[in-house]
């Protein structure tokens, strides 16, 4: 099948080097445009009866940060499961590129949160339950890539630590359904239920056009970091030395 | 234009959650090219060895 053909690292490498410009362009474009209009387009309050100040502009990191790092460990579990069924390097060395992505963007959604916190919730820090499911997803992220790089031989390696990416998934859903607390005597979540379609336009525009900018973003880095793992795997490879004899 | 960088009063969060997220990936991206750049000096450096070792 013709779709098989960039399962590959020899057939992928050269194809991952032409689309990281096309993702930096839109990347750079998106971000340009989200960051205008969430700076300087948008209303200086949020919400109706008891607003949200204009500290509520971190919501064009925060929110975009939050979904991408849920969507990036999705990818990883994914690519982890693919290596596993199919057995192609490429898939693994695609999780393994991943993660440092994933983790920054799950360090950031913590911290610009907690940032806001602070002069919303008056406390820097809270066990609210998606504060405490997202903190651990970073710590799994850092565990796939402790796992990872722990082991010398990485075929190894890499079959250990996409088993625990995939249990790990059951993460998802927990930080998805954190903010419907069943019995508010029971736990409280800080968290409110919040629905996009009744978000201020431009508010929202500036949200939705930051996260696909991180999204280009986390595609342009990904795949940059794939190159090189690429390289750093099968450098000795017939194929790679011709790539290099060329471009030196 | 300050009351633009005030933000109303809230300019060191606003700033600060957006300087951060400026630092980190302006660090992961130079990272990359710094990855880059040393795994493609030591196999160029094999490359070379591997010719010498050729002519010899």
């Amino acid at each position: 099948m013709k779709l098989f053909r960039f399962s590959s690292p020899a057939a992928f490498y050269p194809l991952a080097g032409k689309l990281i410009p096309v993702f930096w362009v839109l990347a750079i474009l998106a971000l340009g445009i989200g960051l205008y209009w969430g700076l300087l387009e948008t209303p200086d309050r949020l919400g109706g009866t008891n607003p949200q100040k204009e500290y509520y502009r971190i919501i064009f990191i925060h929110v975009p940060a939050a979904w991408l790092s849920m969507w990036l460990y999705l990818m990883l579990a994914v690519w982890s499961a693919i290596g596993l069924v199919f057995n192609t390097r490429l898939s693994f060395m695609m999780a393994r590129a991943t993660a440092p992505t994933g983790a920054i963007f799950t360090f950031l959604a913590l911290v610009t949160g907690s940032i806001w916190g602070h002069p919303s919730w008056g406390t820097w820090w809270d066990w609210d339950p998606r504060l405490t499911s997202e903190l651990i997803l970073f710590f799994l992220y850092v565990g796939y890539l402790a796992l990872n790089s722990a082991i010398d031989d990485h075929r190894r390696g890499d079959k250990a630590s996409a088993l625990l990416a995939i249990v790990g998934l059951v993460m998802l859903p927990i930080i998805f359904w954190s903010i419907n607390c069943p019995d508010p005597n029971q736990c409280a979540a800080l968290h409110q239920r919040s629905s996009l379609s009744q978000m201020e336009g431009n508010i929202l525009f500036a949200m939705l056009i930051m996260t696909l900018g991180l999204w280009m973003y986390s595609f342009a880095t990904t795949l940059t970091r794939l190159r090189s793992i690429i390289l750093e795997r099968e450098g000795d490879s017939t194929w790679a030395r011709d790539i290099l004899e060329k471009s030196a | 234009m300050s009351a633009f960088f005030a933000q109303g009063g809230y300019g060191a969060y606003v700033w600060g959650a957006y300087g951060l997220t400026l630092i980190l990936l302006v660090g992961e991206v130079w990272q990359l090219r710094r990855q880059r750049r040393t795994i493609l000096a030591r196999l160029s450096r094999m490359v070379r060895l591997r010719t010498r070792g050729d002519q010899a």
